[in-house]
């Protein structure tokens, strides 16, 4: 779907991207990650052309994007960036509409497309259609930042470091609702982070940069268990490794099922790092497990959190 | 206890012109510079009737600054300045019934500094008051229309400037729509021109570079020296090209005059429309771009409706400096209201003067006000 082949970027003398060679499946949540400077957001940015590369080609479906209109390839591109970049003058409508009204949709139909994509951001349509972007809170804004980049309803969506000044709440309920729009829509999705939680959270495949160089590229679990230099080591973390690793299974995958164990219980899908927290602040070393719905399923112990 | 400072200057102001300066002139004629007449010279009831928007005004600067006392205060101020235009207007008529029929009545520098004294106390209530704008213009249209009616009900013209008006009346009428159409035909063009050049300038470091500095000196240059400038050569152009000439084209004239107008427009519009410009949020333009946006399209959904109140504070001052510049063009025979002041500058007649300027005052305060409408509704919406 997305092919970086080769690809170089530089600023004169300067090297941002450095041979970088890429491939983003259809359907797959690709997360770039590196510290700062190391070429992520250069790297992003070729795709929608924002950037044109030095050296190598960048294709979407197939097609070298330097052959394609500049302006036609993005509108088939979903973008969200960190400084959400709402239009100030236009309402949460307009604002939601901007890519549609470019492609030439009527003005109801952007209104019940806008009222959709609000409902399934947790905005209220009736209280935000028309508001200004400054009547919202940040977390709001980038709402519906990202509403706006699923308006046309594009393939793939390209996100630049999307909840990087959101407080931590308000961050972890945004990345539960992309995770859940990806997998139901299964949009191609590229996502720039420097955060790793956030890259084994939401990343079905973790592109490791530094310096402008591809590292690694490779699912989170074998990022934990195999990572390919000292670099990806550090940025995974040696001291919480084993808590990265708990936090990428789930509570179902270690479930005893029909066991009954007194006490609140945890859903089932919740992480088991967060199924070892409970049991280390609550001082217990069984929980009670729950569906959705608050059905009793079972239960989880602390000795099945250590099998691999 | 002093409360109101800036009150209090303007009524100490007052107090001191009152006694000191004439409130009306009495000149046998107009080339002969008039007697004082002080306001304690006054006959029938006088000047007993700014007493009491006088005695508000003076209770206003140790009243406590609450809402209600600054409006009692702005209506003391705007009664007293109507007052005292009327009692101008009633005094000279007294003073006409004596005089020889060329006598001519003006009023001295204490009605003048009453006058720009009880605005001042007006404007500053008004304020105090924090009165959002529309309701500011519409006060000060009820002002202006308070003052025509005095002007259309004959109460003042025993006065001197109206005496000069009664003399031209269908010149006068023609010099303000000269003076009008000198101004439109000098702000239009330089609003096509001058924002596509601000846009320019914005994208090409190379045209700021020069255009900039250019329009700066061009803004030095003294308005009769660029008059000048322009006479020798569109004189020049007309002689070469006699069908120009017979269009009207020539050193002299309304066109020079409009040339020079714009190039001085020019400096503020395109210097704001490039500043606008600038101060676009770089996100709003990444979003705009990484969305499909073309040049064109990102220029006109989001540069120019997020630099538009940048824009018009700059179309704002060429409007105000092009509507008082118009006046020095009437020396190159553009005609217009500075006609009727140069007219009177020539001829020492003060009252043909500001036959002439007050006209001019008012369209600037006019033009100001809508502008501000302009504005205030503008930044109801977010920017």
């Amino acid at each position: 779907m997305i092919a970086l082949e080769h690809v170089t970027k530089r600023y004169g003398a300067v090297t941002v991207v450095e041979d970088l060679s890429l491939a983003v499946a259809a359907g797959e949540f690709c997360v770039i990650i590196g510290t700062s400077g190391a070429g992520k957001s250069t790297a992003l940015k070729m795709i929608n052309r924002l950037v044109s590369p030095s050296e190598g080609r960048v294709c979407v479906d197939g097609e070298d994007v330097s052959l394609l209109p500049p302006a036609a390839l993005r509108r088939r591109i979903g973008y969200v960036i960190q400084s959400i970049g709402l239009f100030p003058h236009w309402t949460v409508t307009r604002n939601i509409g901007a890519v549609p009204e470019l492609l030439g949709w009527s003005k109801a139909r952007i209104r019940a497309r806008a009222a959709e994509l609000l409902a399934l951001l947790k905005l209220a349509p009736d209280a935000f259609l028309d508001r200004y972007p400054h009547e919202l809170s940040v977390g709001q804004q980038q709402r519906v930042g990202i509403a706006r980049a699923l308006a046309a309803d594009q393939d793939i969506l390209l996100m630049d470091e999307p909840f990087g000044a959101l407080d931590p709440i308000t961050r972890e309920g945004l990345q539960a609702e992309i995770a859940e729009i990806q997998r139901s829509s299964r949009k191609t999705v590229v996502f720039v982070t420097h955060d790793m939680d956030e890259a084994l959270k939401l990343g079905s495949r973790i592109a490791v940069m530094d310096r402008g160089r591809l590292v690694q590229a490779a699912p989170p679990l074998e990022l934990l268990t195999a990572p390919a230099s000292d670099f990806v080591r550090d940025l995974v973390g040696r001291d919480d490794l084993g808590v990265k690793l708990l936090g990428l299974g789930t509570v179902a995958s270690r479930l005893r099922a029909g066991a009954s164990v007194p006490g609140e219980p945890i859903a089932a899908g919740a992480s088991l790092r967060q199924a070892l927290s409970r049991m280390v602040a609550e001082g217990c070393d069984r929980l009670a497990v729950a569906d959705a719905e608050g059905h009793p399923l079972g239960a989880v112990h602390l000795a099945d959190l250590l099998r691999r | 206890m002093v409360r109101n400072r800036v009150l209090l200057v303007l009524l100490l102001a007052g107090l001191l012109a009152v006694p000191s300066l004439a409130f009306l002139t009495l000149a046998p004629n107009r080339l002969i510079s008039g007697a004082p007449v002080g306001l304690g010279a006054m006959h029938h009831e006088g000047a007993l009737v700014l007493l009491m928007p006088g005695v508000l005004l003076a209770l206003g600067v140790f009243l406590p600054q609450r809402a209600a006392f600054h409006a009692v205060t702005a209506a003391a101020a705007a009664s007293f300045l109507l007052l005292l235009v009327r009692l101008a207007g009633s005094e000279a008529a007294v003073l006409a019934q004596t005089a020889p029929p060329v006598a001519r009545i003006s009023p001295g520098g204490a009605f003048w500094v009453l006058l720009i004294a009880a605005a001042l106390a007006l404007s500053n209530a008004l304020r105090r008051l924090a009165v959002p704008v529309p309701v500011g213009v519409l006060l000060g249209a009820a002002m202006l229309g308070a003052m025509i009616l005095l002007l259309l009900s004959g109460a003042l013209d025993s006065l001197a400037i109206l005496r000069e008006y009664a003399a031209r009346r269908a010149a006068f009428a023609a010099a303000i729509l000269r003076h009008a159409a000198m101004v439109a035909l000098a702000l239009l063009p330089t609003l096509l021109l001058g924002v596509p050049l601000g846009v320019l300038a914005r994208h090409r470091a190379a045209l700021a570079a020069w255009l900039f500095p250019l329009l700066n000196v061009v803004q030095t240059i003294p308005s009769i020296a660029l008059f000048g400038l322009l006479l020798a050569p569109l004189s020049e152009l007309a002689a070469f090209f006699p069908a120009l000439a017979r269009l009207g084209i020539g050193g002299v004239g309304m066109l020079p005059a409009v040339i020079a107008l714009i190039l001085y427009a020019l400096l503020p519009v395109t210097r704001n429309t490039s500043e606008g410009l600038a101060g676009v949020s770089p996100a709003a333009l990444e979003a705009g771009r990484g969305f499909g946006m073309t040049p064109r399209q990102l220029l006109w959904r989001v540069e120019l409706p997020l630099a538009l109140p940048v824009i018009l504070s700059g179309l704002r001052i060429a409007t105000l400096q092009t509507i008082g510049l118009a006046a020095v063009a009437a020396l190159i025979g553009a005609g217009g209201l500075g006609a009727i002041m140069f007219q009177g500058l020539f001829a020492d007649a003060l009252d043909l003067v500001l036959l002439g300027v007050l006209p001019i005052i008012a369209m600037a305060l006019a033009a100001n006000a809508l502008f501000d409408l302009g504005l205030a509704r503008l930044h109801r919406m977010p920017r």
